[in-house]
């Protein structure tokens, strides 16, 4: 029996716990990672771990650059636990995010317009971009049941090549050697105010309080929430399941174009090729370790955000022998233990209550 | 008459480690554990097989073994099995003890693979790595590569495409025609009656995923030690994803998953001969590169929804087994 | 017959005895020193609600549980069953109310599933043997009479040839002692009684059965003796002709219970449902209801009777826009809705109690409140401008669970915690708070507890007396009996006929659903 008369601050307690010893563990395990690679030389493992610190939190402008490097995090990040919360299981994220950006970058350079409309609507173009190419595998989805984690990875793929058509042929900016698109307009540009960190902040807190008011506060994402939690009760109860899939991959795959909008008009301005990043997968654990809810999502953002700004500096002072992909391994870990608590109370002997639904599936198989 | 032997060949041997990674598919979701994991199952089985090859070579050759290329490149194959191996053992601890959500466990095993392998590759395989062994020479079949056009087509490959060759009546036949294979099936379709049965269904499900893993370990190694000799980031490049739309397309059958990979290796074999079709005519040259580089995910896509949807998969796939 | 009801412990050992028992799950007491003894050669009905601990003896029998205290003695030895393989070694196997059968496999590879024989030397990687295996299933299956077609695949046959596959089965693993657990459900009478004559055979061969069932006649009928489990304890263990059905229902129960319902004569008013030729199909594009006229009018209930898997599912599925109908006609209120959506029917004033309910019934991770609100979120006063009101939900929710008395007596706790009773009188509640004018109630009691079945009983009685149509699907004939004021009787997708309540026999229904039409 679910006992609802526990006091609340017990409750989010036992809910912190598990994400709290997941990142621990998950830190600690760098240790011997870090130092095997660099033969145990503990006085180089301390420079190299300061290194991560450093380049997380405490060199100067650290916290500001974490958060920078965070927001297109909470986008991605966003747009996953919608997803999970919808009952879609969107790794296409990357692909949404490049369309985005693209999308805002060609808004942001070729279509001249006045100051505040122009990032507007270049806004909105990403969100559309991002829409749009997650409405594909929502459509396949309901039109014929083939898994969106496949075609999710797909359209990924298909997102990287169309990125890379487009900016060596027709958005190649003729000028500069290396190849990229012209660089936007600066009546396009999301304006800084401390040091690289720029107005997309509030963007993304603006989204992550826009998702979770759509998914608890309306009737939409009522049934949003409902086909993700039982789409044959859905049904019964007269939803459009069809419709709700697409839509509710559309919104996903907006959310994730908007960060690549955010991403292009607040830091980068151009868009090189291979402007793929890793938001897309990052997103995964992010929403996972927010236990997707708006606000852990924006804290497992800054946390991962710190995380990727930390390992450069890592990288950089162990002399290039740490590689920053050890990173993936501490997402991974965080990951593992996120999703199967089973083993954080094996590993730490706790005797947590079993949630009564732990075992409900996050994702459904191939049906 | 040659050019198109040549393109079939070229289409089989780019179809190896896609239809191996679909057997992976096929061992574990046959007995209920949905694997995602078999892209970093691939990598990891690469970095493994070309880092064992790489260091064992130059002591192998000091100490005097004769053709110490060949056993430096053996060993190099069975780590790469055992490093599959054990990311598969990873997976189904995860998803049968721990009961993890299996998609999730294996985006962990995918991240994970990133990781390690870039962490490895950065510290031990860039500029200060010893000389690597290549790759694996063909080996003809004496008596059968002699059969014209056939010869050339089936019978003068590198070990790992005869493997997989091999593999597919292997896994055929142990599925249909052996009681392991009735036991992994029914474990897969209905683990509760397996088990009444006195079927131990965990067990089945455990020596099915790594038995898969391995053999993702063994694609690989294809890509290091048969196809490109060096390894590099990511290189697995999402073929264990169309692996698995190639074991969803097959309808989880041997011979289904390598019909349909050999279709995914015509598309591979066409984009790489993409640039001398190109400069044969002045049509194909205004296609861009990157459309002939996007045909084997469209082809995955397309047959997904084409056929994806009236496939059946296992009935338990994917659902963790409570007694 | 008679002969194996002489107690004479002293001579002979019991084939299979549980002593003093003790099973928990997470605090809950599922068998409380539960101590059980099956004779040589008897059929032992074990007889029990829904919950009241029978599952988990037998579970605990055959090895799939392990008890946390007490004894399994299996002829005359203390046994250790580690799992269902010990029990097989034992001679003890069970036939699961569930089948056990894969349905992808043939009849074959289902019955020698687990105990192979293979050519070669190669273990379980050799060439699987079926000639053999074959020919001896072959000779088991003509001594019992029974005609099974072995290269079929299992998920095609009828749902009583299963059942003979499954007794086959168990007889080829060496079975001494069988569990049956509700092996009627999914039976005609006729089958049933078939079923039974063919136990009799077994026993007759030297077998011992034990059969679980909650049916009070068939369990009157076909018993050596009577063990009666009421909420993990045995309550006592009794003779067929000492005992009557009142007698082991207030076993079961523990209180005299009412089995009729009070039911006022009514007028029954114009139709709200009609259908037309009305066919559906199933997922397999085959016609599951092949040409269905009915009629239900205001203020009546009609009852479908017939076996599960004879189109009922489908039929309800079209009734409520689940399934569009390939042909025909479905009116409701007069007007014609075929093909209309789920959410237009709810509109038109239709209520639902869907067979599933864990599936469609309710959403499990959702708090009770809003499962209470789970076909009218969208309505005021529970939405306004597309916003949910929370506080009106609440309200709505307080009020249900007043009024059919489900507990937890908490909006806020999660749907699926609550037990089988509690969640289908949620569903009963929601769904009659509507004002609807046509409730389409399929198996609304299955699996509930004996409460909240007299509850439901109550509720659709009242819904009738206030005017509402309705239609009761169920394959309990004893609960369209008691509630119907005309019975429909499926078969094979069509209605052979239908009878007014008066005229139907318990006799006549049983003919109608095994195929027979009387001339």
């Amino acid at each position: 029996m679910a006992d609802v008369k526990q006091k609340p601050f017990i409750t989010i307690g036992r809910q912190l716990i598990t994400p709290l010893l997941a990142i621990a563990t998950a830190m600690l395990i760098t240790v011997p990672i870090i130092g095997f690679t660099l033969n145990w030389d503990w006085a180089k493992v301390a420079v190299t771990y300061g290194g991560l610190l450093d380049g997380a939190l405490f060199k100067q402008y650290a916290f500001a650059n974490t958060l920078v490097s965070a927001i297109p995090l909470m986008f991605t990040g966003l747009a996953l636990a919608l997803g999970f919360r919808t009952g879609v299981f969107n790794i296409g994220a990357s692909g949404q995010f490049l369309m985005g950006a693209t999308c805002a970058v060609f808004v942001g350079y070729a279509i001249p317009l006045p100051p505040l409309i122009h990032p507007l609507v270049a806004l909105i173009a990403g969100a559309i971009g991002g829409g749009l190419w997650g409405a594909i595998p929502g459509f396949l989805k309901a039109r014929f049941g083939s898994h969106e984690v496949i075609n999710t990875i797909m359209l990924n793929y298909l997102a990287f090549f169309l990125q890379d058509w487009l900016v060596k042929n027709p958005m190649k900016d003729p000028s500069p050697t290396i190849v990229r698109t012209p660089e936007i307009l600066a009546t396009a540009i999301i304006p800084r105010f401390y040091d690289r960190l720029h107005w997309g902040l509030a963007i993304a807190l603006m989204a992550a309080y826009g998702v979770g008011w759509l998914l608890s506060k309306t009737t939409f994402g009522f049934e949003l929430r409902t086909v993700g939690s039982s789409p044959e009760a859905a049904r019964y109860a007269g939803m459009k399941i069809g419709r709700l899939t697409v839509l509710s991959l559309t919104l996903s795959g907006a959310l994730a174009g908007l960060g690549g909008a955010v991403q292009i008009l607040g830091v980068d301005r151009a868009m090189p090729v291979l402007y793929s990043s890793d938001y897309g997968f990052d997103a995964i654990p992010v929403a996972l370790l927010g236990q997707n809810q708006p606000i852990g999502v924006l804290l497992a953002a800054v946390l991962f955000g710190a995380l990727r700004n930390g390992s450069d500096v890592m990288q950089l002072r162990s002399g290039g022998a740490v590689s920053k992909e050890v990173i993936f391994i501490v997402q991974a870990v965080i990951l593992l233990f996120v999703a199967a608590p089973a083993i954080v109370r094996w590993i730490y002997r706790l005797k947590l209550p079993k949630s009564q639904l732990e075992t409900a599936p996050l994702t459904r198989g191939w049906g | 008459m040659e050019e198109i032997t040549g393109f079939l060949k070229l289409a089989l041997i780019t179809a190896t480690p896609i239809a191996l990674g679909a057997y992976a598919g096929i061992l574990s979701e046959r007995a209920g554990v949905v694997n995602i994991a078999i892209e970093g199952m691939m990598l990891t089985g690469a970095l493994v097989a070309q880092l064992t090859a790489m260091y064992l070579y130059a002591p192998l050759q000091a100490a005097g073994i004769p053709a110490a290329e060949i056993a430096s490149l053996c060993l190099g194959v069975i780590a790469g099995i055992l490093a599959g191996a054990l990311l598969g053992g990873l997976h189904s601890i995860t998803s049968i003890r721990f009961k993890a959500d299996q998609i999730i466990s294996g985006t962990v095993i995918n991240l994970l693979a990133w990781g390690m392998t870039g962490w490895i590759y950065q510290r031990w395989m860039t500029a200060t790595a010893p000389t690597a062994p290549g790759t694996f020479p063909r080996i003809p079949i004496p008596g059968l590569r002699q059969i014209p056009v056939l010869g050339d087509l089936l019978f003068n490959h590198q070990p790992i495409v005869y493997t997989m060759l091999l593999l597919t009546g292997v896994i055929h036949y142990v599925l249909f025609y052996t009681p392991w294979g009735l036991h992994v099936r029914s474990v897969g379709e209905h683990p509760r009656a397996a088990d009444t049965v006195g079927i131990n269904v965990e067990r089945v499900r455990y020596i099915s995923t790594i038995v898969g893993g391995a053999i993702a370990g063994l694609a690989g190694v294809w890509l290091t030690l048969e196809q490109v000799g060096s390894f590099t980031l990511r290189m697995s490049a999402g073929r264990g994803f169309i692996a698995l739309a190639a074991m969803i397309f097959g309808r989880w059958t041997p011979l289904g998953a390598f019909g349909t990979s050999l279709l995914f290796g015509l598309g591979t074999a066409l984009q790489i001969r993409a640039a001398s079709l190109a400069s044969a005519s002045a049509g194909l040259a205004m296609i861009p590169t990157q459309l002939y580089q996007a045909i084997p995910y469209l082809l995955t896509i397309i047959v997904l929804a084409g056929f994806g949807g009236k496939a059946t998969p296992p009935a338990a796939s994917g659902q963790p087994y409570e007694k | 017959m008679s002969a194996s009801l002489s107690p004479l412990p002293a001579l002979s050992h019991p084939a299979l005895e549980a002593v003093e028992i003790t099973k928990r799950f997470s605090g809950v007491v599922a068998n409380d020193a539960v101590s059980f003894s099956l004779e040589p050669g008897e059929i032992h009905v074990l007889l029990g609600e829904n919950g009241a601990g029978k599952s988990t003896l037998m579970n605990i029998l055959y090895g799939l549980q392990k008890p946390d205290q007490g004894e399994i003695w299996v002829g005359g030895k203390a046994v250790r069953l580690d799992g269902p393989k010990d029990a097989i070694q034992q001679g003890v196997v069970m036939v699961h109310q569930h089948f056990m059968l894969v349905p992808v496999f043939t009849v074959l590879e289902n019955i020698v599933l687990g105990v192979e024989q293979t050519r070669g030397q190669w273990g379980q990687l050799g060439v699987l043997e079926r000639a053999k295996p074959a020919r001896q299933i072959q000779a088991l299956a003509d001594q019992l009479s029974l005609q099974v077609d072995l290269n079929a695949k299992v998920g095609e046959l009828p749902v009583g040839v299963q059942q003979k596959v499954e007794i086959i089965k168990a007889l080829y693993r060496g079975a001494r002692i069988l569990i049956l657990d509700e092996p009627t459900a999914v039976l005609t009478p006729t089958e049933a009684t078939e079923l039974f004559e063919l136990l009799r055979r077994l026993t007759q061969q030297g077998l011992s059965i034990v059969l679980i069932t909650h049916k009070l006649k068939e369990c009157l009928a076909i018993a050596d003796r009577i063990s009666v489990m009421r909420q993990g304890k045995m309550v006592g263990t009794v003779y067929p002709q000492q005992a009557s059905e009142s007698l082991l229902a207030e076993m079961m129960v523990g209180r005299k219970v009412i089995l009729q319902v009070e039911k006022p004569l009514m007028q029954a008013g114009a139709p709200v449902l009609q259908t037309r030729r009305l066919v559906v199909w199933d997922d397999r594009h085959q016609p599951a209801v092949n040409g269905v006229d009915l009629t239900v009018c205001a203020g009546e209930i009609l009852g479908i009777a017939g076996v599960q898997g004879n189109g009922q599912t489908e039929l309800s599925e079209a009734l409520t826009g689940l399934r569009s109908p390939a042909q025909g006609q479905i009116d409701i209120l007069g007007q014609d809705q075929t093909g209309a959506s789920p959410r237009q029917l709810i509109e038109q004033g239709l209520a639902h109690v869907p067979e599933d309910r864990g599936k469609n019934g309710i959403v499990k991770t959702y708090s009770l409140a809003d499962n209470a609100v789970l076909c009218t979120y969208y309505q005021p006063p529970f939405a306004k401008k597309g916003l949910i009101r929370p506080g009106a939900i609440a309200r709505q929710a307080t009020q249900l669970i007043q009024e059919f008395d489900i507990r937890p007596a908490n909006p806020r706790v999660l749907a699926g915690s609550l037990s089988g009773g509690n969640q289908q009188k949620l569903i009963m509640a929601r769904e009659l708070s509507r004002g609807a004018k046509l409730l389409i109630a399929c198996q609304p009691t299955r699996g509930v507890d004996i409460g909240a079945i007299e509850l439901i009983h109550r509720r659709i009685i009242a819904a009738r007396n206030q005017g509402m149509g309705v239609l009761l699907i169920s394959s309990e004939l004893d609960e369209i009996l008691a509630l119907s004021d005309r019975i429909a009787v499926m078969y094979q997708g069509k209605v052979l006929e239908t009878l007014a309540i008066a005229e139907a026999t318990r006799e006549r229904l049983g003919c109608l659903m095994a195929g027979m039409v009387q001339s």
